[in-house]
């Protein structure tokens, strides 16, 4: 198990930028995405702000060259883009050189379109082709279709907003244990007026930009995005002579225990994902440089969270972020879009600021990173916490 | 490398599985296109109080990780991995028709908050107090053996010593319709014993929960050694065979080592063709078994399969009412288990006597 996971292509495509290089130009100039929706009707308009992906699906059909007929749901669309890019940046030509995964997450699924269809299915037949995209699994095989990825591996992980965290993290076990040369992880979740209103019931969206680690923060902004890495072995790098932008290093799953969808207060689960994987990566606190946090801008997490670095990081808590002030909280995606931006940190030497703070919380004294800062990178910690008392953590890392 | 042993087993279905020395002796036969699990007395396990909040799903799920725990004698474990093909489908089919029908107005939490996939592995590690690893599986007829890969590795590794592991989906009232629509669903009732003389569309659809702890430390009371697991998203029915081969040659094994073949024929005569290649074919002269006639479909219904391979191991025994042929094996040491739902999502697992 001492086998290095190389991260040799990127894939995004989310509310600030339709592919990698957007993504950063966004980061950098402090460019949230986040608006008014207007993709999905819903009452709840004018009550809330999103991260909307502007592409209407029909563009993402002619983008992927895919026939009317299709049955893809939104979902579908936005992964099989984010997918397809994280293949050419890795160069693969030919996907089935090597024995090549998908691990794929999300938490919508194709409800955008049982929504819609609900009841029209029953008495009109035009749309019953979605019928079968509803379950979660199909977007992942309609990703692994679009990429060419034939009689292999392929699996969905729902473990809310934690599940991409955890596609990585079972991608990177696949890579290490042998059982892969290669596998493409990450996760894909549209908006839906299903995941608003769940939301809009637990009283915990923001109805203005969201402000993650503020005292006054009012909640969280819904986004949609995919995002995917190509993970890659020592063995496909050093044949195929591979760039390798950064190692998955370490990875530490647990579960709070706590509540079905709040977090302890002492943010349990969250301190035992990032002792574990500092753990599994032989890492001290001290050799974390800088953690892209969970951050949703909730009452309850931010505050959750901000303890549990405190009690894994004591005195010496480095530079930390939340991006979701451009993005949104992308549910599923969540994690694999924070991946990429940690890669990209890691790449650049750079960390991104943590947007809309205004006012120090109370609870604790640590402030995140409020400006765009360079600094010398040589890993990143990135954290993702979901509804199930999910607590899923990632380091990322220059060197194997 | 360490082996890895079923230990314990719990099963919630159409059958009265939930009785522990009922191993498919009284059988119940339907007449149906769709079947709702066998109620356990859920108060056993359950406060009733919390009972009356849980959809079925959530509740077979409970009830059967409780069974697979008492069975292993354990009260904790290391990590918890949960399939399912659908989610909680009571629970988005109340959620959402309550959005659609009062215009996003009057609405409640809970059925949000229970309709998200992750549900039935979060309440039992609330249950449990687990902190350990918690993962869930969404990915149709492979929702419970990506469990199954997932449990191996951390259990060959020693990252875990005992892993609770289970498959669950429920039956949604809305979901059914649609996919009566659509031919998901056959349209005329069959009789269980003659699902596979059916020839006709879709499947008979029901639900269930099948629960087991994995461990890799052997008991007397092990169930089995599971041996090896694979997944396949797609398989065209040309490759079957050779893949099944090249399976058990990965496991240094060959055809004729093979004592028992289950699979999980549907009588969806779209489909059943993919396990046809191999009962007419290379496993012609094996000891051949079904249990989708006992079980009903769903995408984790390969969990009962599962559930059944394990019992025989242990047992020694095969069931008349699951026998696909009869060749009168008389030991059972190595039993190759083959799944797929609509051509898709091909699994192969291979369980051993130990």
């Amino acid at each position: 198990m001492s086998r290095g996971v190389a991260i040799t292509g990127m894939g995004i495509i989310s509310a600030i930028g339709n592919n990698v290089a957007e993504n950063y130009q966004a980061l950098i100039s402090e460019t949230k995405g986040i608006s008014r929706i207007s993709k999905i009707k819903t009452t709840h308009q004018n009550d809330i702000m999103v991260g909307e992906i502007a592409y209407t699906n029909q563009e993402l059909e002619t983008l992927l060259g895919l026939t009317p007929d299709n049955n893809y749901s939104r979902t579908a669309f936005l992964g099989a883009i984010a997918a397809k890019e994280a293949i050419n940046d890795a160069n693969i030509s030919d996907i089935n050189k090597y024995k090549t995964g998908l691990v794929s997450a999300t938490s919508v699924g194709g409800m955008d379109m049982t929504e819609k269809y609900y009841y029209e299915y029953l008495d009109d037949a035009t749309h019953r082709k979605y019928i079968a995209g509803h379950n979660a699994g199909d977007s992942s095989q309609k990703i692994a279709e679009q990429l060419g990825i034939e009689q292999s591996l392929v699996t969905t992980i729902s473990t809310a907003c934690s599940s991409a965290a955890n596609a990585i993290m079972l991608g990177a076990r696949l890579i290490k244990s042998g059982q892969l040369d290669r596998v493409v992880v990450g996760g894909s979740d549209c908006l839906s007026k299903f995941t608003i209103n769940g939301f809009k019931t637990l009283m915990i969206l923001s109805d203005t930009y969201n402000t993650p680690f503020d005292d006054n923060r009012k909640g969280l902004n819904l986004g949609e995005a995919a995002a995917f890495l190509v993970l890659e072995s020592d063995a496909v790098v050093n044949s195929e002579n591979k760039k390798v932008l950064a190692y998955v290093k370490g990875y530490g799953n647990a579960n709070d225990a706590f509540h079905q969808t709040a977090s302890s207060d002492n943010g349990d689960g969250a301190t035992l994902a990032m002792e574990k994987a500092l753990q599994v990566a032989n890492f001290s606190s001290k050799d974390i440089d800088y953690i892209n946090a969970h951050g949703t801008a909730t009452g309850n997490n931010d505050l959750s969270e901000g303890r549990a670095i405190i009690r894994v990081f004591g005195e010496n808590v480095p530079d930390f972020s939340s991006t979701k002030a451009y993005t949104g909280h992308t549910l599923a995606a969540a994690g694999a879009v924070e991946a990429v931006y940690s890669v990209l940190a890691l790449q650049n030497n750079v960390i991104f600021p943590n947007l809309n703070f205004k006012t120090q919380m109370q609870e604790f004294s640590i402030t995140p990173q409020l400006t765009f800062k360079e600094k010398p990178l040589q890993t990143v910690m990135s954290n993702s916490f979901g509804f199930g008392g999910n607590c899923s953590t990632v380091i990322f890392s220059k060197e194997a | 490398m360490k082996s890895v042993y079923i230990n314990s087993v719990g099963s919630i279905s159409v059958q009265k599985t939930y009785e522990s020395n009922n191993f498919l002796e009284e059988i119940v036969e339907y007449n149906d296109t769709v079947i709702p699990a066998q109620d356990p007395n859920y108060k056993d396990y359950i406060p009733p109080a919390a009972a009356r909040r849980m959809a079925k799903g959530i509740k077979m799920g409970i009830v059967a990780s409780k069974m697979a725990l008492q069975d292993a004698s354990l009260e904790q474990v290391d990590a918890i991995i949960t399939g399912t093909g659908m989610g909680c489908l009571r629970d988005s089919e109340k959620f959402l028709s309550n959005i659609l029908d009062n215009d996003e107005q009057y609405l409640t939490p809970t059925p949000f908050i229970q309709s998200t996939h992750n549900t039935v592995g979060g309440q039992i590690a609330l249950e449990l107090q687990c902190k350990g690893y918690n993962f869930t599986y969404v990915h149709g007829s492979n929702s419970f053996e990506s469990c199954l890969i997932d449990a191996k590795l951390q259990l060959e590794q020693n990252e875990a010593q005992n892993i609770l592991v289970g498959g669950v989906d429920e039956i949604g009232e809305h979901t059914v319709k649609l996919l009566k629509l659509v031919g998901q669903i056959k349209t005329e009732p069959v009789n269980s014993s003659e699902l596979l003389l059916s020839n006709t569309k879709g499947v008979v659809f029901s639900e269930g929960a099948n629960f087991f702890v994995f461990s890799n430390q052997q008991q007397a009371s092990s169930y089995a050694e599971i041996v090896g697991v694979d997944i396949f998203n797609t398989l065209p029915i040309e490759s079957v065979s050779n893949t099944a081969e090249s399976f058990l040659k990965d496991h240094n094994l060959s055809v004729n080592d093979v004592d028992l073949v289950i699979l999980g024929n549907n009588g969806d005569v779209r489909f059943d063709d993919f396990y046809n290649t191999l009962t007419s074919g290379i496993f012609k002269e094996t000891q051949q078994a079904y249990y989708k006639h006992l079980s009903g479909e769903f995408h984790t219904a390969s969990s009962f399969g599962f559930w059944l391979a394990a019992n025989i191991l242990k047992a020694q025994s095969l069931p008349k009412v699951v026998k696909l042929n009869d060749k009168n094996t008389s030991q059972f040491k190595n039993i190759l288990l083959y799944n797929q739902f609509c051509g898709e999502n091909h699994s192969f697992t291979l369980l051993r006597k130990c």
